[in-house]
């Protein structure tokens, strides 16, 4: 007898209403374990929202969301050590040096061995010359380095990315992205990513799924999307489902 | 101890690693030490003076030796336990580092309590020094009360404890637009606990509402002592009661409140 797969990542009717403004709208998608997602969609299309009810920080309004079996938020304990995320809206003690950073969220992720997992985080993303500096004095792009070696501290399964590499400039992106390919494919961790740029997306996710005004518009591979809106980029799709131009309202259906 | 199959789990090692961190934070910035000791001992210095010069002129004030200062005192390990608790708290704020912590398998009661071992260390750090002066500049050792002592401060602590973790909800829900409220909630208590006078020069229908408050019966206990030199267990233990009373109600406000949280989505959104 075969075991039923439990997706990584799984909505059914999820809906999130704010004092009467609809946040979210019903969205359903469940994401195999292993996948990596691409989260996309205009400021204000619900994604924050969406990413945060996987968290377990905000209660979905109806509907319900699962990660790893567990359902959010009432069973993130079972979870919550499995997962890990990075967000340029989070930050980490300023005054604390990354070292200290890295080890005080290590303790509590319970990663075995913390002196040994810091150092094979410093070597692989580079961290190595800031590791005793504090974590105010670095630069955006270093910041967000220190922030990856956080969410990937307990090699998580489940990995939430928003905005992975926002303000970095090109060359440091370009790294962050083959390190997170690199990782997924080590760990075969599930992988959402909330992003902006298309190129990212192109290249780090194999399937996109287009929200708008709290629901989803559209959902398939970047391959397919391209095909289907007659578009060269995924940027032409991203703005065609914006604006509801070119392709956009029949490829949605 | 580490399990994580449920929200009851609880983890000695998540509580030791924010302890930690809160220690480094310290150790890094001699100001915040500086500002533990400064103003309990502005305080204790002005009380200690007043005292001094109305026990040259009053008789009343001559026998009862001690008082101001160990009024001052006592209501510092209040003031400073819940504020100790409430920076820590704070500090999370300004540092945008919440929703990391929220993300985290730490559970609220680990966070609480490693709170709590905070609010110690930062009292232990301001008081210990400002009670060395008392007996430099006069003569009054807060440490001789002895078992007294031991009861005045569990019980101070754990109001302040109560009002701080309530804060602490308050913030979680409103974000730093309720950051006010960590700085002076505790005043309410001021004038209500009868710290510098007995109960008895309240009006009537206010010392219904003063003897509602745990701190009440430590300050008069403490009266008893230093002025007719009775130790009132009595005082203690009713203290306690309203204690318990007081921290469980403080408990499931914060818990309804986190729960608002989760539901209003501000536990990413902690700035104002």
């Amino acid at each position: 007898m075969t075991q039923p797969v439990v997706p990584a990542i799984a909505a059914d009717n999820l809906v999130k209403r704010f004092k009467g403004a609809t946040a979210v709208d019903g969205i359903s998608f469940s994401l195999p374990a292993g996948s990596v997602t691409g989260l996309l969609g205009g400021n204000g299309a619900g994604k924050t929202t969406t990413i945060s009810m996987i968290m377990g920080l905000v209660v979905p309004t109806s509907g319900t969301i699962t990660v790893l079996g567990a359902q959010m938020p009432k069973q993130r304990y079972r979870v919550l050590h499995r997962m890990n995320f990075e967000s340029p809206y989070v930050d980490m003690p300023m005054r604390l040096t990354v070292r200290q950073n890295l080890t005080v969220f290590a303790q509590l992720y319970a990663v075995p061995d913390i002196a040994a997992r810091i150092a094979v985080l410093a070597e692989e993303l580079d961290l190595g010359d800031f590791l005793d500096k504090r974590t105010g004095k670095l630069s955006a792009g270093q910041k967000t380095r220190v922030s990856l070696a956080k969410a990937l501290l307990n090699r998580p399964e489940v990995l939430l990315l928003d905005e992975p590499t926002a303000s970095l400039d090109p060359d440091t992106a370009d790294w962050v992205r083959g390190h997170l390919e690199r990782y997924r494919a080590a760990r075969g961790a599930t992988v959402l990513l909330a992003s902006h740029n298309m190129n990212e997306v192109e290249r780090l996710c194999e399937r996109v799924i287009f929200m708008k005004k709290g629901r989803i518009e559209d959902d398939d591979t970047p391959a397919r999307l391209l095909t289907r809106y007659g578009r060269e980029t995924l940027e032409d799709v991203f703005l065609d489902v914006a604006r509801g131009t070119g392709n956009a309202s029949e490829a949605a259906q | 101890m580490n399990g994580t199959d449920s929200g009851v789990d609880f983890s000695v090692n998540r509580v030791a690693a924010m302890v930690r961190r809160y220690w480094y934070l310290l150790r890094s910035s001699w100001p915040r030490v500086l500002d533990l000791i400064y103003w309990p001992a502005v305080q204790m210095l002005m009380w200690g003076f007043l005292q001094t010069y109305l026990s040259q002129n009053a008789g009343y004030f001559a026998q009862a030796g001690g008082m101001f200062i160990g009024a001052v005192l006592l209501w510092d390990i209040l003031f400073r336990g819940q504020l100790g608790f409430s920076i820590s708290f704070l500090e999370e704020m300004y540092s945008n580092n919440l929703g990391n912590l929220m993300m985290s398998p730490l559970r609220p009661a680990e966070f609480v309590v490693a709170l709590m071992i905070m609010s110690l260390v930062r009292l232990a750090i301001g008081m210990v020094p400002v009670t060395l002066m008392a007996m430099a500049f006069f003569g009054f050792n807060l440490w001789s009360l002895g078992f007294a002592l031991m009861a005045f401060f569990v019980n101070l602590i754990l109001t302040g404890w109560a009002v701080g973790i309530f804060v602490s909800g308050l913030l979680l829900r409103n974000g730093l637009g309720a950051e006010g409220m960590a700085w002076t909630i505790m005043f309410l208590f001021l004038p209500l606990t009868c710290v510098y006078y007995p109960v008895a020069v309240l009006p009537v229908w206010l010392q219904y509402v003063a003897w509602a408050l745990p701190p009440t019966y430590v300050f008069e206990g403490m009266r008893a002592l230093l002025i007719d030199h009775v130790f009132r267990a009595d005082l203690m233990v009713q203290a306690f009661a309203f204690n318990i009373l007081l921290f469980g109600a403080a408990s499931f406000a914060f818990v309804k409140l986190l729960d608002s949280a989760r539901t209003h989505g501000t536990l990413l959104q902690s700035r104002e």
